[in-house]
């Protein structure tokens, strides 16, 4: 059954075409990788799941909304929180609030949006922190954190919406390389566990090992996908040839 | 020999007019920088709410109150208003005349601190599913408060020093009490000085507060 499902999906910024008809499905429990050049509309892909950018066009179905797009759709709010609700964000540049603790952090969603009392967040809120081994850290402001801790806290911010899926936005490239490892393995964690997950990274190790599908995007299309063994092994596509080339040096 | 005569004056007239900045100029300072605040807030808010007529409003307030002198505005409130049977006892009119202004000041010291604050942070709380409210009530608003709270410590000491004014429209205040003591001593160097004197007292006690709280407020901020 899948989860996600784009179709014919645009995205356009004034008059610059960043998306140009993509379908994507990612079936429930899945990891989905996004590779891709700079610029091809990776991120603004990942926007379009969680409708922090709306689709100029096309049709978007996730968990239990689907929603059509025409320019100038207008989503209604209570749908717009119902639709968000349904995924997490990880970012780049982790985003936690500053002025809360990492158990703070943590919390806020859940008893701001999922109106949780105060003890039910802070369990479950320690318990995700548990899971990505900052159970002892976590009355430290996010100041206080090395960047890889901060993204850890960034994905327990996320988890503990029991969200349907989690969508990653390159959440390793801020990152000193020696602290790429933790986060990495905590969401390989994740997806052992079966969380549906969409990543957009240039990590191809974690791509081949955990993906379950490999997605790439060029100029604002998905030029090729499939399992990683055919991604990056058996494709003649050039330009991911290239694209790959040009990781390796 | 002057000297000692300016000196008893001095003493003489501290108690009074240390009296009335007490008793007038900070309850004038204090009740006319908190209505201002909160004026300022909701004109920050207005402006930044997209809502064409709201925002119209916030500009047009802000745009006035910032080009003319606050001299002239209280002079309307006090005796112009008057002639439209609109009475208004000099210390109220005071209040309002210094609420509107430190509205109109502080709001745009407000929005920029709302506008300082990184996209992201809107962005990871609308992706817990926040609505546009929350995440200006849970996120941004106490992030742009320690932004904001710097140069809306230097607008505090300013209104502190602006009070002054209100002796124009008669209120009683601290100055009020200075040309007073100076009439009937016929000192004026003495009696304007010490005034002086005494508004220094008030702001480097305040200094002293706000560089306290920016203190503390910097343990949080990365
Ligand atoms: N909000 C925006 N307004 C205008 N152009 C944008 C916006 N967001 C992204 N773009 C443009 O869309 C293109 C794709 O960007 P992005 O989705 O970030 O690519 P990627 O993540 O693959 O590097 C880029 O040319 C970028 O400049
Ligand atoms: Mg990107």
């Amino acid at each position: 059954m899948a989860m996600i499902e784009l179709h014919n999906i645009h995205k356009q910024f004034g008059s610059l075409e960043v998306l140009k008809g993509v379908d994507l499905t990612v079936d429930a429990g899945n990891t989905v990788v996004i590779i891709g050049p700079s610029g091809s509309g990776k991120t603004t892909l990942l926007r379009c799941m969680n409708l922090l950018e709306f689709p100029t066009q096309g049709t978007l179905r996730l968990g239990d909304y689907t929603l059509e797009f025409q320019p100038g759709t207008r989503v209604k709010k209570d749908t717009l929180i119902a639709f968000r609700k349904q995924t997490g964000m990880v970012f780049q540049g982790y985003n936690l609030f500053p002025h809360m603790t990492a158990l703070q952090n943590v919390m806020e969603g859940q008893v701001t949006v999922l109106k949780r009392s105060k003890e039910e967040a802070r369990d479950k809120a320690l318990r995700m922190l548990d899971k990505v081994g900052l159970k002892d850290r976590a009355d430290a402001y996010p100041h206080q954190l090395s960047g890889g801790q901060q993204q850890r806290v960034g994905i327990a911010r996320a988890m503990a919406m029991d969200p349907k899926v989690l969508l990653f936005d390159e959440p390793t490239s801020a990152l000193d390389p020696e602290l790429v490892g933790d986060v990495l393995e905590v969401m390989k964690e994740l997806a052992n566990e079966g969380m549906t997950m969409v990543v957009v990274t240039h990590e191809m190790n974690f791509a081949r090992e955990v993906a379950d599908k490999v997605v790439f995007v060029d100029h604002g299309v998905v030029a090729e996908q499939g399992p990683p063994e055919h991604i990056f092994e058996e494709t003649t596509n050039e330009r991911i040839l290239q694209f790959l080339n040009k990781l390796r040096h | 020999m002057q000297n000692p005569s300016w000196m008893s004056l001095f003493a003489t007239y501290f108690i009074p007019m240390f009296t009335k900045g007490i008793e007038v100029t900070v309850p004038l300072t204090l009740i006319s920088f908190v209505l201002g605040l909160i004026l300022a807030v909701l004109t920050a808010l207005a402006r930044l709410s997209g809502f064409a007529p709201l925002v119209a409003i916030a500009r047009f307030y802000v745009w006035v109150i910032r080009g003319t002198p606050l001299l002239v505005q209280l002079f309307i409130i006090f005796y112009g208003l008057y002639q439209i049977g609109v009475t208004i006892p000099a210390f109220p009119s005071a209040v309002i005349g210094f609420t509107l202004s430190v509205g109109a000041y502080n709001s745009e010291i407000i929005r920029a601190a709302i506008l300082s604050i990184p996209k992201g942070q809107w962005e990871a709380a609308e992706s817990l599913g926040m609505t546009r409210w929350q995440a200006m009530r849970r996120i941004i608003i106490p992030q742009a408060t320690r932004v904001a709270i710097p140069p809306l410590g230097n607008s505090f000491i300013s209104l502190v020093k602006d009070t002054s004014l209100a002796a124009v429209i008669t209120v009683t205040e601290l100055f009020h009490e200075a040309q007073a003591d100076a009439a009937v001593t016929y000192s004026p160097l003495v009696m304007y000085c010490e005034a002086a004197f005494i508004y220094l007292i008030f702001s480097t006690v305040l200094s002293t507060l706000q560089s306290r709280i920016e203190k503390r407020l910097d343990r949080f901020v990365a």
